[in-house]
């Protein structure tokens, strides 16, 4: 019993032994930094000259505008981008994954391709293709779409459309990718068995095919949601959150009060930690919402 | 049962990990910036003993080149001293200084490092502990445009060596003038008014706008601004905006050159440089810098094409010049330095005080310094085959004592990005002149205010 006993003790010793050195580290370079940054959060000042502010930031946060501005943005493509995304990565996806397609390897790919590149180059890609004197001015223009040239990235309003293109480019194959996957997993059976029932491919998209992604769905908009709040790389490089703060995000202005701005970094840390909370709030609605588990 | 006693003991060991690793961290840093501020006064006390190898930090191959001109010169005289030349962003200067004013880390930084003029008061105000103070180093700042000079001054002490040339030239194509049937003296010493009255002919007849800018950062704003002596910050620092006329001129001045497109935005700064090179502007107003990009063509036709004359002044406006200021940058020395004394020296046998060093890096990367002595030599006095024949250096650097002086302040970028702003949402008719103003004043001071 006795032999027994500690065996089972050794065993448990060497699973923890095991899982140590990923805890610790896990511990030291994700939980310590951000329990330093809720603590720098209270603190406020430039630089280096920081002095306990205990909420000041949190209230700032309220009066500050140019935030308030950034989280609208945010919410703006989320609300737009994110269902265009994955309706359309769930229609190429269905499409993609039919039998009778030719050459699904290269759409695949194709379709794929874009999240592989770099997100500042695919910005300035994007920067270049609409350009005032860029691209798509240029074949709008000889096409007779337009007639005089469109400062795409230089109006308030076209600058948002162009940034939300940008994403659904980048982001729609990667999301794609996931559901190809989750529809290898339903059985072929059902569709036949619906087929043989007479429902018509419409209907066994919606009845059987949605319903047995729910949990990919539900993973690619936690995802989704989580990467638009978090929104960087095309704000800084493609418009620089201009123009008048048209396409700034919330990620690119606490970029902006830590590195561009005389350094903030309590009230950068501050905001840092309102985003937190959102993308906690918003993940923990949609597990409610869409585990139905 | 046991097993979750074992889970709780890991927890506590993690816990204790924890704690102590974050106790033995702010420890650690304590003593380290401790111990490097106690470097840093042992060292300025002490003169070059042991190691003299200086480091040098700056961006682009035109200012290495330059550093390493003048390391030549006086390591012919020196040879026991080594100066390393290191090329580091200047984007990235400004982050490695923070971060190890941010960390205490100073003596990771060089002997010596080049900053861009329109960050240095911010850095020089919000990590004091990094920059060397030189007022007393015995470097003539006198030799220097007093304006250059001025903005690496804090306290009334000085805190850098001026480099380049950060004078405003207005550059224009002669042909393309010719073509509309005006000559550079027709845009030399004029007013805005004026000078929108023949943009708007040359424009007619030619096609092309006078003018480029990169959109949303209204450099050329703050250039008008600084020629008319308009301080957009009092004397306390304090963003002063509102009820400020003459920045109501300038922006109206702005506003009149984009409508009328005489002035053309464009989205980027390479977009900047391209409308330059590809000759689809007629001219651009920027600090002197710019003729290297202005020469950086591949239109061999451009060549001897261009003319350099002032920009135009803020029309009636009290105390409006055809001068001003824009970029350029200054030398540091970080306190980290253990050689102090050896970088003053090197100093001033060469930055600050060899008017033949600056023929030298003016003949063979046309670095426009602002260095008053150098203006009355051979070199800056020789015509510039690419501008018309001109005597262009001598011209800009004459230019530079006439620049009046202004409160410039930390809140350079906070200031530039607001009024970006507010000149946005004027031009699409969002909102009025005056609301805007106010709009941009509460935007800074609310990102000033703690």
């Amino acid at each position: 019993m006795k032999m027994k006993m500690s065996g089972a003790k050794r065993r448990n010793l060497v699973g923890w032994s095991f899982l140590m050195p990923a805890t610790i580290l896990i511990f030291a370079m994700n939980f310590y930094p951000m329990i330093q940054a809720l603590i720098l959060s209270f603190k406020t000042g430039v630089g280096n000259n920081l002095t306990w502010g205990g909420w000041s930031n949190y209230q700032r946060l309220l009066e500050d505008r140019v935030f308030r501005t950034a989280m609208i943005n945010n919410f703006v493509y989320l609300i737009i981008q994110v269902p265009v995304m994955l309706i359309l990565a769930i229609i190429l996806a269905n499409l993609l994954k039919s039998k009778n397609l030719k050459f699904k390897g290269l759409f695949r790919t194709a379709i794929f391709l874009p999240c592989c590149t770099a997100l500042v180059s695919y910005s300035i890609i994007f920067k270049t293709l609409f350009a005032y004197d860029g691209y798509v001015n240029t074949v709008l223009l000889k096409l007779g779409f337009i007639s005089s040239r469109i400062n795409w990235l230089g109006q308030t309003s076209t600058a948002k459309i162009i940034l939300i293109i940008a994403l659904i480019w980048r982001w729609t194959g990667y999301n794609m990718v996931f559901y190809l996957a989750g529809l290898q997993n339903i059985d072929d059976s059902l569709y036949e068995a619906a087929r043989i029932d007479g429902a018509t491919s419409l209907k066994s998209f919606f009845h059987i095919t949605i319903p047995l992604l729910r949990p990919t769905i539900l993973l690619t908009t936690i995802m989704s949601i989580n990467g638009t709040l978090q929104l960087f790389d095309e704000s800084m490089n493609l418009t620089s959150g201009g123009p008048a703060n048209s396409t700034l995000t919330m990620s690119h202005y606490i970029f902006k009060t830590s590195f561009e701005y005389n350094s903030q970094f309590g009230y950068s840390a501050a905001m840092s930690y309102v985003i937190f909370v959102l993308v906690a709030i918003l993940s923990f609605v949609q597990m409610k919402v869409g585990d139905k588990r | 049962m046991k097993r979750k006693l074992l889970s709780l003991l890991v927890a506590a060991t993690m816990l204790g990990c924890l704690v102590g690793c974050g106790g033995s961290d702010t420890g650690s840093e304590g003593a380290t910036s401790g111990e490097a501020t106690a470097e840093a006064d042992a060292s300025s006390g002490d003169t070059a003993s042991g190691d003299q190898t200086l480091t040098v930090w700056c961006w682009d191959a035109f200012n290495m080149d330059a550093m390493k001109a003048a390391a030549d010169i006086y390591t012919a005289d020196h040879p026991e001293v080594t100066i390393d030349v290191q090329e580091t962003l200047s984007a990235d200067i400004q982050t490695l200084v923070q971060t190890y004013a941010m960390s205490g880390e100073l003596d990771s930084l060089p002997d010596i490092f080049l900053m861009d003029d329109q960050v240095f008061a911010k850095y020089l105000k919000n990590y004091p502990e990094v920059f060397a103070d030189l007022t007393d180093s015995g470097i003539a700042f006198d030799d220097f445009a007093p304006s250059k000079v001025a903005n690496s001054i804090a306290d009334g002490k000085n805190y850098g060596v001026p480099y380049d040339s950060n004078t405003v030239i207005a550059c224009y194509r002669t042909d393309y003038l010719s073509e509309a049937g005006y000559t550079i003296e027709d845009l030399t010493d004029i007013t805005w008014d004026q000078f929108i009255t023949i943009g708007e002919d040359v424009l007619a007849k030619t096609g092309m706008p006078m003018l480029t800018n990169v959109q949303g950062e209204p450099d050329l704003l703050n250039m008008i601004l600084q020629s008319a002596g308009v301080s957009v910050f009092d004397e306390n620092g304090n963003i002063s905006l509102v009820g400020n006329e003459g920045l109501k001129e300038a922006m109206n001045v702005y506003l009149d050159l984009t409508s009328k497109g005489i002035l053309q935005e464009q989205t980027d700064w390479s977009g900047y440089q391209g409308s330059i090179n590809n000759g689809t502007v007629v001219g651009t107003i920027n600090g002197s810098w710019i003729c290297s990009t202005i020469m950086s063509t591949d239109q061999a036709e451009q060549e001897g094409n261009w003319a350099v004359t002032n920009m135009p002044k803020l029309n009636d406006y009290a105390g409006a010049t055809n001068y001003s200021a824009q970029g350029g940058s200054t030398w540091a020395i970080s306190s980290s330095c253990d050689n102090y004394d050896l970088a003053v020296d090197f100093f001033k046998t060469t930055w600050a005080g060899s008017p033949e060093f600056y023929d030298g890096i003016l003949t063979d990367l046309g670095a426009i310094a602002t260095y008053l002595p150098a203006a009355d030599s051979d070199a800056y006095n020789e015509p510039s085959a690419y501008f018309g024949n001109e005597a262009i250096y001598a011209k800009i650097v004459s230019f530079g004592s006439n620049i009046p002086t202004i409160n410039k302040g930390i809140y350079w970028t906070e200031e530039k990005e607001a009024l970006g702003v507010a000149l946005t949402n004027i031009a699409s008719g969002a909102t009025d002149m005056d609301s805007a103003i106010e709009e941009a004043q509460s935007t800074i001071e609310f990102t000033i205010g703690q």
